[in-house]
């Protein structure tokens, strides 16, 4: 009988886990002090809760440096736990790199200390962050529970800054979002380059200027050429040691602005454009199909504008 | 199930592919909605009927932005196509527009507001007074009727409130083609303290006057109404003209 007793414990541990929604969140060594969490590549759903995104930290010498929350209040919390586990140092500061929803709502776990982000990104949380919430609800169902808008109280800007006795670049970059942030370490070589870079899976544009991304890729990758650079971790995707990832989102960005362009101009009507296959080079790209169809409806309206007179 | 068609039907039938004739019905909504019998009622009352997979209806089974759902109907293969209304049968305000392709084909692209889940429906009238059915199904997250419109976060638009930007394409493969997108913020009056105010009346017409195609819009057509049509064969400019509803008037000329 007693033998039984240990299987049947771990059975319910399990459900205790499923029940507890566990994101089974693991620091990713990516250098020296600095770690990633790797979300999977996949659009928001009730069984991976939001974990879609890339977050990370930097072991500073003044205390961690938190970079991005998570989509969830429960998200936040495991990963200050899953921190904990790396490191006795306590984290001193979260920062935003941009106004989406899987960046910044994992924020109340940190409420005790300062968060900081790009001005327009404070603005973008304050003024949209409820209802973005209510999406991921609407989503992911009930691992958000219990999850608030908590907005960055801090702005920060471009340029290079001490932080927790850590030199960072910090960089103000936009097309993505209408603010970008992306952050180089300079003591480790880490870029981590926010939704600026997606790595094996297609770009999200809710908020996309395609002309500025491309010129924002462009400032990333004079980085990559840096002696220093080690590696870069992307907002989605896994971290990468070159600018592969890098030039993947440029080549779907340059697709899709030239396609919905040549569709514009050949009179296409929005349905037509929806229809056009995919090229083969991104025929297995993660989720392309279903990034192309929103993609179509973010920017073919300013498309077709510009070829009408 | 299959339902029985009348003599009429059947002799439709006869001049039509097999696949289609045999999807001719003239009872049982294909879509199943249970609204179904009210919009029969309100937009087809007493007129005989055919839910008819010649009249096409299209539309992303899944639209993202239910603010602006594209729905392109092509009724260019039934003969004399006198008018042809689309709806919406979940929507708060049913009716989307109205359009009699005079002098172009019965064929209109243009986007919608949806504020929930939906069949899309067009009835296509031909000159025998039969009203010929088609639709989908569109799932949408919901909300496009009751979100204020982007002109009412800015005031920008009054200044270009119903500027009109259009274009032709004679060659090619979609020659024939006219895009024009009219600036309008097509409130539905659904959001606390914005009224009503949305384009009425849209006429495209050849150089010498002809009037090519009329459409009556409604407060469901997305804001900034972009429109697709088929001039047919003629050739030369396009006059747009049209007015909304509280008599703001806009006329424009749209080169070959």
């Amino acid at each position: 009988m007693k033998r039984w007793i240990g299987p049947a414990l771990s059975l319910f541990a399990g459900l205790a886990n499923a029940a507890g929604f566990d994101y089974a969140l693991r620091a990713q060594p990516v250098a020296p002090d600095v770690y990633a969490f790797i979300g999977r590549s996949e659009d928001f759903t009730p069984a991976n809760g939001g974990n879609i995104v890339n977050t990370g930290f930097i072991v500073a010498p003044g205390g961690v440096i938190v970079i991005d929350s998570g989509p969830s209040r429960r998200y936040g919390e495991q990963m200050r736990a899953a921190i904990a586990a790396v490191t006795p140092q306590p984290p001193v500061l979260v920062i935003n790199t941009h106004h989406h929803p899987d960046h910044f709502l994992g924020n109340q776990a940190f409420a005790d200390l300062p968060a900081g982000a790009l001005a327009a990104t404070r603005q973008g949380i304050a003024a949209e962050g409820n209802s973005y919430a209510e999406n991921l609800f609407r989503l992911t169902g009930d691992w958000m529970k219990g999850t608030d808008v908590l907005a960055p109280t801090r702005t920060l800007v471009g340029g290079t800054s001490e932080i927790a006795g850590r030199r960072l670049r910090l960089l103000a970059l936009a097309g993505h979002s209408g603010a970008d942030l992306a952050l180089y370490d300079e003591a480790s070589g880490v870029l981590f380059a926010g939704d600026l870079v997606f790595n094996g899976r297609a770009p999200t544009t809710p908020h996309a200027d395609l002309a500025h991304w491309l010129a924002a890729l462009d400032r990333l990758e004079a980085i990559t050429r840096e002696p220093g650079f080690m590696q870069l971790v992307p907002g989605h995707g896994a971290v990468a040691g070159d600018a592969s990832a890098l030039r993947q989102t440029r080549a779907w960005l340059v697709w899709l602005q030239q396609s919905l362009h040549d569709a514009a101009a050949a009179g296409l009507d929005m349905n037509e454009v929806l229809a056009r296959p995919l090229p083969p080079e991104f025929a297995d790209l993660p989720v392309a199909a279903s990034e192309y169809r929103r993609s179509v409806g973010h920017l073919f309206p300013a498309a077709e504008q510009a070829v009408l007179q | 199930m299959k339902f029985p068609l009348t003599m009429a039907a059947i002799a439709l039938a006869a001049l039509m592919p097999p696949a289609d004739a045999a999807a001719l019905q003239e009872s049982g909504d294909p879509l199943a909605s249970a609204r179904w019998a009210e919009m029969a009622r309100t937009f087809l009352a007493g007129a005989p009927v055919l839910f008819d997979p010649r009249v096409k209806v299209i539309a992303p089974s899944t639209a993202e932005n239910p603010l602006q759902v594209p729905v392109t109907v092509d009724a260019t293969a039934l003969p004399k196509v006198q008018e042809v209304v689309v709806f919406a049968d979940f929507n708060p305000i049913v009716q989307v527009l109205r359009f009699f392709p005079e002098g172009s084909d019965a064929y209109l692209g243009f986007r919608v507001k949806l504020q929930q889940s939906t069949p899309v429906r067009a009835a296509v009238r031909t000159a025998d007074g039969v009203w010929h059915v088609g639709g989908t199904w569109v799932t949408t997250v919901g909300g496009g009727c009751t979100a204020p419109s982007a002109a009412a976060a800015s005031r920008e638009w009054q200044q270009r409130l119903n500027e009109v930007s259009g274009r032709q394409w004679p060659e090619g493969p979609n020659a024939g083609r006219v895009r024009l997108r009219i600036v309008h913020p097509m409130d539905t009056g659904l959001v606390a303290g914005t009224p009503a105010f949305f384009l009425e009346e849209i006429a495209v017409a050849d150089a010498a006057g002809q009037r090519l195609m009329r459409v009556q819009t409604f407060e469901p057509v997305a804001e900034n109404p972009v429109f697709t049509l088929h001039r047919g064969a003629t050739a030369g400019p396009v006059e747009a003209s049209g007015r909304d509803n509280n008599g703001n008037t806009f006329r424009a000329r749209i080169a070959p």
